[in-house]
C-alpha cells in the first residue's frame, strides 16, 4: 500500500503544515514582515503542488482558494482584519483535516469544506477572484522561485514582462550578499579578515566592498578598535552551509550576515559567455537593491531589469531549482530522516553499554589489592564517553514541543467556537526539546486539559464582563527544563476551581463519604478520581464521561506527576512533571529489608537520620516523624513491599519523597547504597505490572534491582484514609458547617 | 484422510525435566536456552512460584518455580538446578527445575489427553501425558501455568 513517494510527500506536508501554522500564527501578531506572509504562501503553494501531482483533487482545489487568499494578502490587496485571521487560520486547519483524509484514503465531506471556500472567498470580497477552476491555472513548479526572499523583485519584472510568457523563475540564486562587520575583539583574537576573504575567494567569485564611513577621524584613530565593514558579492554554487563554515571560527565575534543573491539563472548555451556578462550585470544591479525592502515598486534601480531578464527568456529550467529554493528558503540546518526502530535499537545497545561500564568499574573497584590508577583512570573516561554517546543519542529523540503547542492552538480555536468563548493561546518555551514519545503521547492529555481550560476554566463571555475581565480568555500554555525534568503548565485566566460544586459532586456521585470534610487540596485532588466531571450538561467538548483521571493516567504512564493550582477569581493552573527520557533516570540505591532498590531522585527531596525524639507513634503501628514543626507520615517500604522489616532497634534512615497525593512522606530504608544513573528495565512485558514497583533495572553486578514507585507505596497505604477522611481534624470545620 | 494420518504420525519435540521428582515436559519450539540456576531478585506481591527475576542479557525475565506451581512444594537450592528459558505469546519467562532430563521425539497420537482428574490446576496446566520408560512425563500448557501466576498478582 505505501507509495515512498507519497509517503515522502506527507511528511512533507506535515512539515508545511507546520510552518503555515507558524506563519499565520506571528501574522496575528501587530508585526510581521513580508517574508512571513510569503512564508505562509508558499506552504499553502507547495502543498497544492505536491496535491496536484498525486491527483488530490479535493486538496488541490481548498489549497487553490486559499493560496488565493493568501495572494491578495501577499499582494497588499487585502487588510488583515481579526475576521479574515480567523478564517485564514480555521481555513489552515481544514487544509490539515484534508492533508489527513487524503493520508487514510478518507475523504472530507463537502459541505465541511464548502463552507470554509465561502469563508475564503468572502476574504476576498466581489468579483476578486477568477472563477478559475483549480486545474487550469495550476502549474507545477510554476510560481515556486519567486518565493525567494527578494520577492520584491518580482513584480515590476512581472508588470513589464507580462505574467504568463516571462515568469520569473528567472531569478535563481547565484550567491550570497555577506555583511561581515568584525568586532574590535575579532583583532585581539589574532583573527584576519583577509584570510576569511580568501577562503570565500575559495568558493566563488567574489566581489568586496569596504565601508569606511564608520572610520573614526585620524586623531582618535585607535588601530585597535577599527570600525570596518565589508559587503561582500559572492557568486558561487555551494550552499549556505559553505559560507557558513568560512565564518564558523568568527562568530559571535562580528556582525554577520548571509543573504541569498539573486540573478538570473546562468544558461549553458552556445553564447554564455556572451550571456554571462549580462547575469554579471544583473548580480550588481540586483545587489544593489536593499535586501529587504518592503515597497518595491519605488526602487528604482529595477528599472533595467526587465529587458536584461527577457533577453534570458529560453532558460525553462525551473524545476531543477526547486528542491534547492524552497530548502534555502527553510532552514539552514540539515537534516536526515531516520528510520525510529533504527534509533531505538542505538538507544537499547547505549543502555547494555553504561551498564556493562558500570560492571566493569565494580569489578575494577572489587580488585583493591592490584589498583592501578591508570586503569582506574581510563575506566573513568570509559564512563565519560559512555554518557556522551547516551546524552548524543538520547538527543536524537530529542524533539521541540512546538508541534505538540501547535496543535493545541487549533483545539483552542475550536473549543472557543463552539462554546462561544473568545480564547486565545499563549505559549512560551517552544522550543523545550523532549522525548519524541513523550511528544507523542501527550498530546491526548494536553488536547483534554486545553478543552476543559476553555471549556469549564474560561467563564461565559458576560460573566468575564462583570468580573472586569477583558472578553478574550487566554490559556497559557508553557514548557521549560529544570533539573532534569520537562515542566509543562496549562494555565487558564477563568474564574478558578468552585470547590463546593466539586465537593458536592463528588458526594453526589458517591465518589466520597457524604459526610466527609476534605482540605482544599484534597478537593482539587478530587478532578482526577475517576468517573468526575463538573460538567453539568454533557457538553461535545471535554466531559464525555471520561475526565482528568485519564490526564492524569496518561502523566503517570509517562513517570510524570500532574498537579493543581487554583486562584479563585483569577484561573487555575495544571503542571505536568515529566522525566526527559523514558529510558534512563538518576536514581539512588537502597537497601530495604536486605533488597536492593532503586529510588528515583525526582521524587527525594532529602534524607533524614532522625533522632529518636523526632519519631511519634500514632494508632497502634503508625509513626510521624516531626520536621522543622511538621508532622509528616512515616511509611515502612519494606512491610509496604511485603519484605522483612528491618531491625526495629536502630534509628532508621528516611528518604523524605513527594507524592502527589499526599504530600511530603518519609520512607524508611536501611542503607543508601549508590546515586548512579539506571536504565529502565519494562517488568510488564514479561511479566506484569507490580504493586509498588514502577520497573526494574540491571545493577552493575547484573543482578536486577527494582525501581520504588514512591506513590504507589504511600498512596496504597493511605488510599483508605483518604477515603473517608479522620474527622478528627476537621471536627471544627464539620460543626461550623452544620451550623 | 492422508493429511489426518500424516499429522498423527508425525514426530513432535519435547524438552523433558523434572520438578518436584516428577517428570515434566514443554515442546522443544516453545524453549529458547537452558541456563544455570543463578541468584533472582525477588518480588513483592507475588505467589510463591514466583521466585523473582532475572536478567537475561538485558532483558528482565520472570523466574517460577514449576515444582511450587504445581503444589509440590519449592524446589529445594542444588547445585543442578537449572533455568528452562521458554517463550510464550511475546513473553519471555524462566522455569525452575531441578534437572533436564532429554529430549523426546514421539509421533503426535502418542499424546494422550490428560485423564479427568480431581485436581483442577493440573487439569488446566497439563494438556497431556506422554508415556516413558521409567513412567510418563507430563506435557505443561506453558499459557496456562503464566496466566495464573500473573492473575494472582494482579
Amino acid at each position: 500500500m505505501s507509495n515512498p513517494i507519497l509517503d515522502t510527500f506527507f511528511e512533507e506536508t506535515e512539515e508545511l503544515l507546520e510552518a503555515l501554522a507558524e506563519g499565520l500564527e506571528s501574522m496575528q501578531g501587530a508585526e510581521f514582515d513580508k517574508e512571513t506572509v510569503n512564508s505562509v504562501f508558499r506552504a499553502v503553494h507547495s502543498i497544492k503542488g505536491g496535491a496536484g501531482a498525486f491527483k488530490l483533487t479535493a486538496l488541490v482545489s481548498f489549497a487553490h482558494s486559499f493560496e488565493t487568499v493568501m495572494d491578495a494578502v501577499r499582494s497588499g490587496g487585502l487588510d488583515l482584519t481579526p475576521q479574515i485571521m480567523h478564517t485564514l487560520m480555521r481555513s489552515a486547519d481544514c487544509l490539515a483535516d484534508l492533508v489527513d483524509a487524503a493520508r487514510s484514503g478518507r475523504t472530507v465531506p463537502e459541505e465541511v469544506t464548502a463552507g470554509f471556500l465561502t469563508a475564503l472567498e468572502a476574504c476576498l470580497g466581489e468579483g476578486e477572484i477568477e472563477a478559475v477552476d483549480a486545474w487550469d491555472n495550476f502549474e507545477f513548479a510554476a510560481v515556486t522561485l519567486d518565493l525567494s526572499p527578494l520577492t520584491e523583485i518580482d513584480a515590476p519584472a512581472e508588470t513589464a514582462v507580462g505574467p504568463t510568457e516571462m515568469p520569473d523563475q528567472d531569478l535563481v540564486r547565484v550567491g550570497f550578499r555577506i555583511n561581515f562587520r568584525p568586532h574590535a575583539v575579532l583583532f585581539s583574537n589574532g583573527h584576519e579578515p583577509a584570510l576569511l576573504f580568501t577562503a570565500l575567494a575559495d568558493l566563488g567569485q567574489i566581489t568586496p566592498q569596504i565601508d569606511l564611513s564608520q572610520l573614526a577621524d585620524w586623531a582618535s584613530f585607535d588601530p585597535e578598535d577599527q570600525r570596518l565593514s565589508w559587503t561582500i558579492d559572492l557568486r558561487t554554487d555551494e550552499s549556505e552551509l559553505a559560507v557558513q563554515d568560512v565564518f564558523e571560527f568568527v562568530y559571535g565575534l562580528c556582525d554577520l550576515s548571509i543573504a541569498p543573491l539573486l540573478g538570473p539563472m546562468p544558461v549553458e548555451t552556445a553564447d554564455a559567455a556572451a550571456v554571462q556578462a549580462e547575469v554579471v550585470e544583473i548580480t550588481s544591479v540586483l545587489a544593489a537593491l536593499p535586501v529587504h525592502s518592503a515597497d518595491s515598486s519605488s526602487t528604482p534601480v529595477t528599472a533595467p531589469a526587465p529587458p536584461l531578464t527577457a533577453t534570458l527568456a529560453p532558460s525553462p529550467k525551473p524545476k531543477a531549482d526547486r528542491g534547492e529554493q524552497t530548502l534555502d528558503a527553510k532552514s539552514p540546518k540539515a537534516t536526515l530522516r531516520v528510520d525510529l526502530d533504527r534509533v531505538d535499537r542505538l538507544i537499547n545497545a547505549v543502555g547494555e553499554l553504561i551498564i556493562n561500564q558500570a560492571m566493569i568499574a565494580q569489578r575494577l573497584q572489587d580488585m583493591t589489592a592490584t589498583r592501578d590508577d591508570d586503569l582506574v583512570m581510563h575506566i573513568e573516561d570509559y564512563r565519560l564517553l559512555a554518557r556522551d554517546i547516551q546524552e548524543g543519542v538520547m538527543a536524537i529523540r530529542a524533539q521541540p514541543v512546538k508541534s505538540l503547542f501547535q496543535r493545541m492552538s487549533r483545539i483552542v480555536r475550536e473549543a472557543a467556537d463552539s462554546t462561544g468563548k473568545l480564547a486565545e493561546l499563549v505559549t512560551v518555551g517552544e522550543g523545550t526539546e523532549v522525548d519524541k514519545t513523550v511528544v507523542e503521547r501527550l498530546a491526548d492529555p494536553l488536547t483534554h486539559m486545553i478543552r476543559n481550560a476553555v471549556d469549564h476554566g474560561l467563564e461565559s463571555r458576560e460573566e468575564r464582563a462583570t468580573a472586569g475581565k477583558p472578553a478574550m480568555g487566554t490559556i497559557r500554555m508553557a514548557a521549560s527544563h529544570r533539573s532534569g525534568s520537562v515542566i509543562i503548565t496549562v494555565k487558564d485566566d477563568g474564574a478558578g476551581l468552585n470547590r463546593p460544586k466539586i465537593l458536592e459532586i463528588a458526594k453526589r456521585k458517591g465518589l466520597i463519604a457524604a459526610d466527609a470534610e476534605l482540605s482544599d487540596a484534597e478537593i482539587d485532588q478530587l478532578l482526577f478520581m475517576a468517573g468526575f466531571s463538573t460538567a453539568s450538561s454533557i457538553s461535545n467538548l471535554s466531559g464525555r464521561g471520561v475526565g482528568l483521571d485519564v490526564v492524569r493516567n496518561a502523566v503517570q504512564g509517562l513517570g510524570g506527576r500532574i498537579s493543581i493550582a487554583t486562584t479563585p477569581g483569577l484561573g487555575t493552573e495544571f503542571t505536568i512533571i515529566l522525566p526527559l527520557t523514558l529510558a534512563v533516570m538518576d536514581g539512588m540505591v537502597v537497601t530495604v529489608g536486605g533488597h536492593t532498590l532503586v529510588v528515583p531522585i525526582t521524587s527525594i527531596i532529602e534524607t533524614i537520620r532522625p533522632l529518636p525524639g523526632d519519631l511519634h507513634r500514632i494508632g497502634t503501628d503508625e509513626t510521624l516523624l516531626a520536621i522543622r514543626g511538621r508532622m509528616i507520615p512515616v511509611v515502612d517500604v519494606a512491610r509496604s513491599l511485603g519484605f522483612a522489616s528491618p531491625d526495629q532497634g536502630s534509628t532508621p534512615l528516611l528518604l523524605l519523597v513527594e507524592s502527589e497525593t499526599l504530600g511530603e512522606c518519609a520512607l524508611v530504608v536501611e542503607s543508601v547504597q549508590d546515586q548512579r544513573q539506571v536504565v529502565i528495565k519494562s517488568l510488564e512485558s514479561n511479566f506484569g505490572k507490580v504493586l509498588g514497583v514502577s520497573a526494574a533495572t540491571v545493577l552493575g553486578d547484573g543482578r536486577i534491582a527494582l525501581i520504588l514507585d514512591p506513590d504507589a507505596i504511600v498512596g496504597g497505604r493511605v488510599t483508605p484514609a483518604f477515603q473517608t477522611p479522620t474527622p478528627l481534624s476537621h471536627a471544627g470545620r464539620t460543626a461550623h458547617a452544620n451550623a | 484422510m492422508q493429511m489426518l494420518e500424516d499429522t498423527s504420525k508425525s514426530q513432535v519435540e519435547f524438552v523433558t525435566f523434572s520438578a518436584g521428582e516428577q517428570s515434566f515436559s514443554i515442546e522443544i519450539t516453545q524453549v529458547r536456552e537452558i541456563r544455570r540456576w543463578s541468584p533472582v531478585t525477588a518480588l513483592p506481591h507475588c505467589p510463591q512460584e514466583v521466585l523473582g527475576v532475572m536478567n537475561l542479557r538485558g532483558s528482565v525475565i520472570p523466574i517460577y518455580d514449576l515444582a511450587a506451581r504445581f503444589g509440590l512444594g519449592k524446589t529445594k537450592e542444588n547445585p543442578r538446578n537449572v533455568i528452562v528459558v521458554a517463550m510464550h505469546g511475546g513473553q519471555t519467562v524462566g522455569l525452575l527445575v531441578e534437572a533436564v532430563s532429554e529430549i523426546l521425539s514421539v509421533p503426535r497420537d502418542q499424546i494422550q489427553e490428560t485423564p479427568d482428574i480431581r485436581s483442577e490446576m493440573a487439569r488446566q496446566s497439563i494438556t497431556g501425558v506422554i508415556p516413558i520408560e521409567s513412567g510418563m512425563t507430563r506435557v505443561i500448557d506453558l499459557g496456562a501455568v503464566l496466566q495464573h501466576s500473573s492473575r494472582s498478582v494482579a
